[in-house]
């Protein structure tokens, strides 16, 4: 980096806040990709002004700029690919309001979302998304990839509660999206275009975040499946019945053999396939609910239910969820996940042609996830130090999309695209789509100096086409 | 003898870092400075960066490797059980056989290798003193943990004349058949606050065990492996295996979860460790539910005044996941109304040696837990540590709160006075 742009990001931010140290460049230099990337320097901001002194230095001088939260994305969003500067907004944490009347909040970016989640419930108010890294990524990160969670199916992911936002432009100008109010029609939507934007077209300082009541109860059940299909037929019969439970979470029956000898709940050889199933709201009408389903599921093959009746029991059904991401290294060293999503009625569809990958390429894969959204969890799990492993797995992931792009489904439910998936964008939007996209990004950010090089790739020829 | 492992022994664990970030919602320090330098993540990558060559020992490397209290709170929720503490151990050891020991670590090591010199020091009453300081310029024992004139304002306890060897003797024989149990000691207790000791000896002795307390034993090196001071750590596994090794034992107890910690669980990892003596380590809590003591406090007739307790839980036990035990004894206790407060598991802050390189991130770490102490209403804060007791009553202080931390033997000795 040049002597005069480190002094200037001085002259920003103080020197305590700025580093160019190998230390520094090393520890900022992943994200839960495990892919790494050297910055140039890692500055950490405090206020907007700052940000958007940054962003002006780096269009000037022309310099990728890249917004950090927590580094805990799954698709290399933060990674500086390019190098440049990593912007850092952890220490951008405060919560401004919490507005009981409105039901909304202001938060700075760098607030963890369970951190938000717990001062409202305080107050008797809910923030619904709930991605699992929720108890240490940021709410910024969870807008900038439109997080989503277990409790999407009922309530929307983040998107559905973001109301306006303070974004800092490429040229670091201070601008408002969005508002205090549910309706705004005033230009341009410009909050929902920021939203999943990836940090590509504008640095978020501030959001005003939407909340509801919190539910004054909920109840959760394990039901176990003899068969897949039974579980699939389970999540469609629950919803046919007019019920949008909270979470309607599935395993299959590779993630209970990883289980298996670990669960708090036993789960028997004969049980392929679980559903964790969960309702809230009134205490009455979540009682009627829970018995509605049992009595619609009860014909398709089950095993064993199990229904919490105290937040102990509760917490013991998703103790067996937890066991899941941590016994994945029991089949194999390396894990490639992917969170591919489906229309609901054609999760059992989607899993048997997993399944069908798995033997055909002698390959382990480990589903679960939100069975309710048709957001599943695709790990394929793989040693590396095996020769020719990676053209395989590159190979299982490409049948993977084209299998959930042929089903009407998509690439990515909530992770995002980032750079892991960059190459596979065109099986799932045409050229021209791409191209519109990308006319927004030249005409917000025209020297490419925003987290550069994700989403799409520099190179047209690398995309791999569905045709 | 036990020697500590290397970087490099470490290195299958260190590439099993998923880089999930899990550990940034369970680290005091990166929840109070949030910077990706001070979590386990980012010391695991600078890890694999020094054992890659792309990065030296250089300044940056070794303040974020200091910024580390050891706690092990990472670990526990870790997907793949990462044990950075031993990670950062063996760096600071790394940075020690380079650049040698810094001030502190040089003068804890002079003081906490020679327990004629801790004696000396402790016995005029002198902890802390600007007096003492005098005499010895560097430091003293335990102070080495608590070093005055860096650390402007910390409270201290006052020190006892007598220290536990003066109280107890070396073997006390119990009843026939029963067996025989040793009690690791540890340094806070044997000179700051021998009445637990006493207590915890008077226990097992009324008990019916034959009790060993070897005058020999040393510091259990916690601190020195906090400090980097790797030779003196192996130095003092060696000492102490020598001074328990005299009896054939059943166990070997502790009231003091940082030395339970460091024998229990940090000798276990070195290399030719003694088995014979590390497995026998226990912590009173565990050891004393073991033998009725719950049953025992719960039978007795509740007191009509009793006092409002909470409970802190000490990183090394909380990680080792005794936690129930602490509170089954406070809930059975006659003399205590025991009530949980928000943030019980929380890190106290003191961290080994962390608070004296880094006081005022420590004392902010600690200050964490004052609102949930203060919400819950207890008149005392009863803990398993004597190193928690010192930095949870310096907080109280600073926080202007008229709590009185305590060692839950202080209240079992308490209630079995009445008896």
């Amino acid at each position: 980096m040049k002597q005069n742009v480190l002094a200037e990001l001085v002259e920003i931010v103080g020197s305590a806040n700025v580093s160019e140290a190998a230390s520094d460049r090393i520890t900022h230099s992943y994200d839960a990709t495990k892919e790494q990337f050297l910055p140039d320097v890692v500055v950490y901001a405090e206020n907007s002004e700052q940000v958007s002194k940054i962003a002006r230095l780096a269009n000037t001088r022309k310099i990728p700029l890249l917004p950090r939260g927590a580094g805990s994305g799954f698709t290399g969003g933060t990674l500086p690919i390019r190098g440049g500067i990593v912007l850092v907004l952890t220490r951008m944490n405060r919560i401004l309001q919490i507005d009981s009347d409105n039901l909304t909040a202001v938060v700075q970016p760098g607030v963890v979302t369970a951190d938000l989640q717990k001062e409202v419930e305080k107050q008797g108010l809910f923030y619904p998304p709930d991605p699992a890294s929720k108890d240490f990524s940021t709410l910024g990160g969870n807008v900038a990839e439109c997080a989503g969670g277990p409790r999407c199916v009922k309530y929307g992911v983040t998107k559905d509660f973001i109301m306006g936002l303070e974004v800092v432009t490429p040229q670091g100008d201070i601008i408002r999206t969005g508002g205090q109010t549910l309706k705004n029609v005033v230009g341009y939507d410009l909050t929902k275009l920021i939203v999943g934007s990836e940090g590509t077209l504008g640095i978020i300082t501030e959001i005003t975040l939407k909340l509801v009541p919190k539910p004054e109860a909920k109840k959760t059940m394990l039901v176990q499946f003899e068969t897949i299909e039974g579980a699939a037929q389970a999540v469609s019969a629950i919803i046919r019945e007019k019920i949008i439970p909270t979470t309607l979470e599935f395993m299959d029956a590779a993630t209970i053999d990883c289980i298996r000898s670990i669960s708090p709940i036993a789960l028997p050889a004969t049980c392929n396939a679980l559903l964790i199933i969960e309702v809230d709201g009134d205490p009455e009408l979540i009682e009627k609910q829970a018995k509605r389903i049992m009595t619609v599921i009860e014909p398709l093959g089950i095993v064993e239910v199990k229904v919490a009746e105290t937040s102990t029991e509760s917490e013991k059904i998703w103790q067996v969820r937890r066991n899941v991401s941590p016994s994945l290294r029991k089949v194999n060293p390396d894990k490639f996940n992917e969170d591919i999503v489906v229309p609901r009625s054609k999760v059992p569809d989607m899993i048997r042609a997993l399944e069908k990958l798995s033997k055909d390429y002698n390959v382990p894969i480990v589903n679960f996830g939100h069975a309710g959204d048709g957001n599943i969890h695709v790990n394929v799990m793989v040693d590396l130090r095996e020769p020719e492993m990676e053209e395989k797995v590159h190979e299982v992931m490409e049948k993977i999309f084209a299998t959930a792009v042929g089903l009407k489904g998509s690439l990515s439910g909530e992770h995002g695209i980032g750079t892991s998936k960059a190459r596979y964008l065109s099986m799932e939007l045409d050229s021209a789509t791409i191209s519109y996209m990308q006319a927004v990004k030249n005409a917000f950010d025209p020297n490419n100096i925003l987290n550069p090089g994700k989403i799409f790739t520099a190179d047209r020829e690398e995309q791999i086409s569905s045709e | 003898m036990s020697s500590n492992k290397k970087l490099i022994d470490l290195e299958e664990q260190i590439r099993q870092c998923v880089k999930c970030g899990v550990c940034q919602a369970h680290c005091p320090a990166y929840r109070e400075n949030r910077r990706e330098g001070d979590v386990a993540r980012g010391k695991i990558a600078l890890a694999a960066s020094l054992l890659d060559g792309e990065v030296g020992l250089e300044k940056s490397l070794e303040d974020d490797i200091s910024m580390c209290l050891m706690c092990g709170s990472c670990v526990n929720k870790c997907p793949n059980s990462v044990a950075t503490p031993e990670i950062v151990g063996a760096i600071r050891r790394e940075v020690t056989a380079n650049k040698g020991l810094s001030l502190f670590g040089k003068s804890l090591a002079t003081v906490i290798n020679s327990p004629a010199l801790l004696k000396t020091l402790t016995k005029g009453g002198a902890f802390l003193s600007p007096l003492v300081l005098k005499k010895v310029p560097q430091s003293s024992g335990l102070r080495l943990r608590f070093p005055a004139p860096l650390m402007k304002n910390r409270t201290v306890p006052k020190l006892p004349f007598r220290n536990l060897f003066n109280l107890v003797p070396e073997f006390i024989k119990g009843v026939a058949n029963k067996p025989t149990v040793g009690f690791f000691a540890g340094c806070s207790i044997t000179y700051v606050f021998p009445a637990i000791g006493k207590t915890m000896i008077d226990i097992l002795v009324n008990m019916g065990y034959s009790v060993h307390v070897p005058k020999s034993q040393g510091c259990c090196g916690i601190p020195a492996l906090s400090a980097g001071a790797g030779s003196i750590v192996e130095e003092l596994a060696g000492r102490n295996s020598t001074a328990f090794g005299k009896y054939d034992k059943e166990h070997i107890i502790t009231a003091c979860a940082s030395c339970n910690g460091g024998i229990g669980e940090y000798y276990q990892t070195m290399h030719e460790n003694d088995q014979n003596f590390t497995d026998k380590v226990i912590d009173f809590t565990v050891f004393l539910k073991q033998n009725g003591m719950v049953e025992k406090l719960g039978a007795m007739k509740r007191w009509s005044e009793r006092v409002k307790v909470t409970y802190h839980d000490p990183c090394h036990l909380k990680t080792q996941g005794i936690t129930a035990e602490p509170r089954d004894l406070l809930q059975a206790l006659p003399n205590v109304d025991f009530v949980e407060m928000e943030n019980a598991s929380l890190c106290c802050g003191l961290g080994g040696t962390f608070s004296a390189y880094h006081y005022e991130c420590s004392k902010a770490i600690g200050a964490k837990k004052i609102p949930g102490l203060q919400e819950s209403g207890a008149q005392q804060i009863a803990t398993a540590c004597p190193g928690c007791i010192i930095q949870l009553q310096d907080i109280i202080n600073h926080a202007g709160l008229e709590v009185k931390a305590v060692h839950l033997l202080d209240l079992i000795r308490e209630a079995l006075a009445k008896e």
